[in-house]
């Protein structure tokens, strides 16, 4: 039997979510189909970043615009997402990494953007007491934080549902098509058939733009995260590195999650990931050198999860180049945990009104397609 | 001073020195390939005969014929060639058969051909008011103590339960001169009823003569309550009483010690963590890995034996350990395997051991409420998480064990759900209506032990120094 | 709670206690050890401070965490005893680095 909607979603990440809460607040009934739970893979794995800090100007705009909707979170979704605004710090680990950070703050002072501030030694040591003595200083984006990833895609999904979006989990979408004017999908027995397709699959989405026609050059990847057991409170704000890969985050509870995009292998069709400890030796030293209060902590638990990465490292945002009704949400390549509120906003507004207001130009699935097709 | 590993690969690693990893080890090593055992404590034997090389309790009698039939078995395994590391903690095992160890502080990676799981058992959690004061103990705690010190208890002492172990301690604190003021047998009457049909089997396996012995042993000199519901340990900080139901009654006693036991599961957590397929076993109440008949898991390479395979005895470990050392071998070194003993013949012995499991299986099942608790009583002991907790999430969304973690943080503590995981699966599958198989259980991660920052920031960089480093 | 076997002829072996000499016995894991001792050897827990002692002695439940020569959060049930060794019992959240 063929279900009408006015909007089909497949994916149930943060990003499928947010834009099926977004659909319902303004008056549509969508479906989201996801093919495990809502939250299975990256964005309920992901480190929590709340981040608009050392963005690539193209997606600022849409970060700036989730971070209004993260700082009333809990207004939207009735949960708090565990969300926690006490900035995210970049490190400068020596002068010629401190000159970038001043060249940066510049630049975006430039285009009229003011969330990233210059930092000096002492004013970084007074938000980051740990750091070593040797970091000259930084950037820092005050209004930044962290929530708890699957907290939060949870809260989203549940409030989307409670406001009459129908959730289908565990079958995967196949057979994607559009016919007699509507995109059609078939989810186990069933069809949904409805004006809007809304490609936010994740890891996953690259194969379902390829099969409609608009390949993207787009890889799998399974960034690697761990976490530490309870210690005592002694960081606020997130802390990532300039020269180095790493974020580093403490939660209310004490836990320490140790990140920064060194990759595990992905076996997508498993839905595993096989570690790579000799690179999380890497995160681990790196902890060890910058706080050394850290080198008895115990680690617990390690963990990837799986997503999209772009070649530009950006995603694929906005109506399809090739088909009506479809629009791409997806390849947000390691950092689309905070633009997941925003950008379910903004879709909403291209779905509903054609357009939007926030400046998403330079996102478009177009750009790998600069050649007429 | 710890040894480390003396080569950055092997044919075969057995990780687990009880009954059927020592077996795989000494089968492996025998038909002539390269085999490493790992083991996380001071000395072989695993549980079942921990600290054999070791024990202070030197009159044999009192461990028992049993305990001391392991003592053949560990002078094969350091007659046969393969190379034993004790203290050595697997904390990471992965599908490329990459074992990451960590030894007295610092890590090292080996590299295998075939990896044989011989992780046993651990005692099924006992979820019960008050199991997490101070003074309540698993009978197996006891027992290992007993073993390895030479401990007993010496203060008012009530043990509670279920299952052979059970009476098995009783009897070794007795012989042992230790202290017991009241055994609480949970075991449910109908029990007896559903493994009627299985009796036949048992009375004709060895359990059954030797169980029949220890119990009157036990009876003999202690006071034993049958049909016990509504136990609880209670004290402030500190065990005080137990209370329990016994024939429509409630008695309270006092004790200083509470020993529990209601039999044993697999330990699937490295299983887990590498990926291998589990199933939930309806008999067993437990998870248990998908196996062939050579012991093979859905991981290419790697094979489980003994109780980790599903719980059947130390008897039944050791011919688990040879069939799967014994497929390794065939795979690895064809020509050796012939002059090992046939395949058939290990099979048939596997038939014998596993005789009359069954029917302990049944008259053991552990009753529902003793598995699944209810209001205050905690079931994740690592995070204090209740049972009235779960069922708050579980009522506004959290659909299985992975889901709940972001709700109460279940499992993500030290233990990794080794305590509460079973539990927490019944509990879900009861309130949602659905089979603890369509529930699931924790996606387990390494480090499947905890491990240092500083252990890890010291791991050697490139394969280059892994091997500098192993081999210096 | 528990006493030792008179079978037991193991040489003592003397540790350090929250800095009160306890003699334990060559082989004895600490948590073993901490247990024969008699003293107050509970633990609170970090995240309510309730009081625990080893409840498995097998590796698995980690309600034997002890702080052993200043490293904190060992299994004490899997580490035995060595002369002079340092125990000190964990008592609700630690500091890190210790």
């Amino acid at each position: 039997m063929t279900k009408l909607a006015d909007a089909i979603i497949v994916g149930g990440g943060i990003h499928g979510c947010s834009t099926a809460l977004h659909l319902c607040l303004a008056g549509m009934k969508p479906v989201l189909i996801e093919k495990d739970y809502a939250g299975r893979h990256a964005s309920g794995v992901n480190a929590g970043g709340v981040r608009q800090l050392a963005r690539h100007v193209a997606e600022i705009p849409l970060s700036i615009r989730s971070m209004g909707i993260w700082e009333r979170i809990e207004e939207l979704v009735d949960d708090s997402c565990g969300f926690e605004s006490h900035g995210q710090v970049l490190v400068a680990e020596n002068d010629s990494e401190f000159d970038a950070c001043r060249a940066r703050v510049a630049e975006l002072n430039a285009l009229g953007f003011t969330h990233e501030e210059l930092i000096d030694g002492p004013e970084l040591r007074r938000l980051v007491p740990a750091v070593a003595e040797s970091c000259p200083g930084g950037v820092v984006s005050r209004r930044d934080g962290a929530a708890e990833p699957a907290r939060t895609t949870t809260a989203i999904r549940r409030k989307a549902e409670a406001l009459g979006a129908t959730v289908v989990e565990g079958v995967a979408a196949t057979n994607i098509r559009k016919q007699d004017g509507l995109w059609r999908v078939d989810v186990g027995a069933d069809s949904y058939a409805a004006p809007v397709l809304v490609n936010a699959a994740g890891a996953w989405a690259g194969r379902i733009a390829a099969d409609l026609g608009e390949p993207v050059p787009v890889e799998t990847v399974a960034p690697m995260l761990m976490i530490t057991s309870r210690v005592p409170h002694f960081i606020d704000p997130v802390v990532i590195l300039r020269g180095r890969k790493l974020s580093f985050k403490q939660f209310a509870n004490g836990t320490v999650l140790i990140g920064g995009g060194h990759l595990a292998t992905p076996d997508q069709d498993r839905n595993e990931t096989v570690l790579d400890w000799r690179s999380l030796a890497i995160s681990a030293r790196t902890v060890f050198e910058l706080f050394p209060v850290m080198r008895s902590a115990t680690i617990v638990r390690a963990w990837a999860g799986i997503e999209a990465r772009t070649r530009d490292e950006l995603p694929v945002f906005g109506p399809s180049a090739r088909h009506s009704g479809l629009y791409h949400q997806f390849g947000f390549s390691l950092h689309g945990f905070q633009l997941g509120p925003g950008a379910g906003a903004v879709m909403t507004e291209l779905i509903a009104s054609g357009g939007t207001q926030t400046r998403i130009g330079d996102l478009g699935i177009e750009r790998f397609h600069s050649s007429p097709p | 001073m710890n040894t480390t590993p003396r080569r950055d690969s092997y044919d075969v690693v057995v990780i687990g020195a009880g009954p059927a990893g020592l077996a795989a080890a000494a089968t492996a090593a025998e038909a002539g390939l390269s085999a490493l055992l790992l083991d996380e404590n001071a000395g072989p034997g695993g549980q079942v005969w921990r600290a054999i090389a070791s024990t202070p309790v030197t009159e044999r009698g009192h461990l028992g014929a049993d305990y001391w039939a392991g003592t053949e078995l560990v002078e094969a395994v350091r007659s046969s060639g393969a190379e034993i590391i004790q203290r050595a903690t697997v904390w990471s095992l992965d599908r490329n058969l990459e074992i990451g160890i960590s030894l007295g502080g610092a890590s090292c990676f080996v590299k295998a051909r075939r990896v044989i799981l011989a992780t046993g058992a651990l005692e099924r959690p006992f979820p019960i008011p008050g199991w997490t004061l101070p003074g309540v103990m698993t009978a197996g705690a006891a027992q290992t103590m007993l073993k390895s010190s030479g401990l007993v208890p010496d203060r008012p002492t009530v043990i509670a339960g279920q299952g052979p172990l059970l009476w098995l301690l009783a009897a070794q604190i007795l012989r042992l001169g230790g202290r017991i003021d009241r055994i609480l047998d949970t075991t449910e009457r109908r029990n007896y009823l559903a493994a009627l049909p299985h009796a036949f089997a048992f009375m004709t396996s060895p359990y059954f003569a030797k169980g029949l012995a220890l119990m009157k042993q036990v009876r003999a000199k202690v006071p034993v309550v049958t049909g016990v519901s509504e136990l609880a340990a209670v004290g402030d900080g500190q065990l005080a009483t137990v209370t329990y139901l016994s024939a429509g009654r409630r008695e309270t006693i006092p004790a200083e010690l509470l020993l529990l036991h209601q039999g044993v599961v697999p330990n699937v957590n490295l299983a887990m963590a590498t990926g291998i397929e589990h199933r939930w076993d309806d008999l067993q109440l437990c998870w248990s890995p998908v196996l062939d008949r050579d012991g093979n898991t859905s991981v290419e390479g790697i094979a489980i034996a003994g109780d980790g395979a599903g719980i059947g005895g130390a008897e039944a470990a050791i011919v688990r350990g040879r069939i799967a050392a014994r497929a390794a071998v065939e795979a690895l070194a064809p020509a050796a395997a012939a002059r090992l003993a046939p395949m058939a013949s290990f099979n048939a012995a596997l038939v014998r051991a596993e005789r009359g499991r069954i029917f302990l299986d049944t008259l053991f099942r552990p009753a529902p409420q003793f598995r699944i608790p209810s209001d205050d009583t905690i079931v994740c002991r690592c995070e204090e998480v209740s049972a009235k907790d779960i069922l708050d999430a579980v009522a506004i969304g959290a659909t299985g064990p992975n889901q709940l973690k972001a709700y109460r943080r279940t499992g993500m503590g030290p233990c990794q759900g080794r305590l509460c995981g079973l539990t927490v699966t019944e509990l879900m599958a009861q309130a949602r209506g659905k089979s603890p198989q369509e529930i699931g259980y924790y996606r387990l991660r390494a480090p499947v032990k905890p491990i240092t920052l500083a252990e890890l920031a010291a791991v050697p960089k490139t394969e280059a120094d892994v091997n500098a480093v192993v081999r210096g | 709670m528990f006493k030792r076997s008179d079978q037991d002829s193991r040489p003592s072996v003397h540790i350090v206690v929250d800095g009160a000499a306890v003699a334990a016995r060559e082989g004895d894991t600490v948590s073993a050890a901490l247990l024969a001792s008699g003293r107050d050897v509970r633990r609170a827990t970090a995240v309510s401070g309730a009081p625990r002692l080893p409840y498995c002695m097998m590796g698995v439940c980690f309600d034997c965490l002890v702080t052993i020569d200043g490293v904190g959060n060992r299994q004490g049930c899997l580490v035995p005893v060595a002369e002079g060794m340092q125990i000190e019992i964990q008592k609700g959240k630690r500091e890190i680095g210790r």
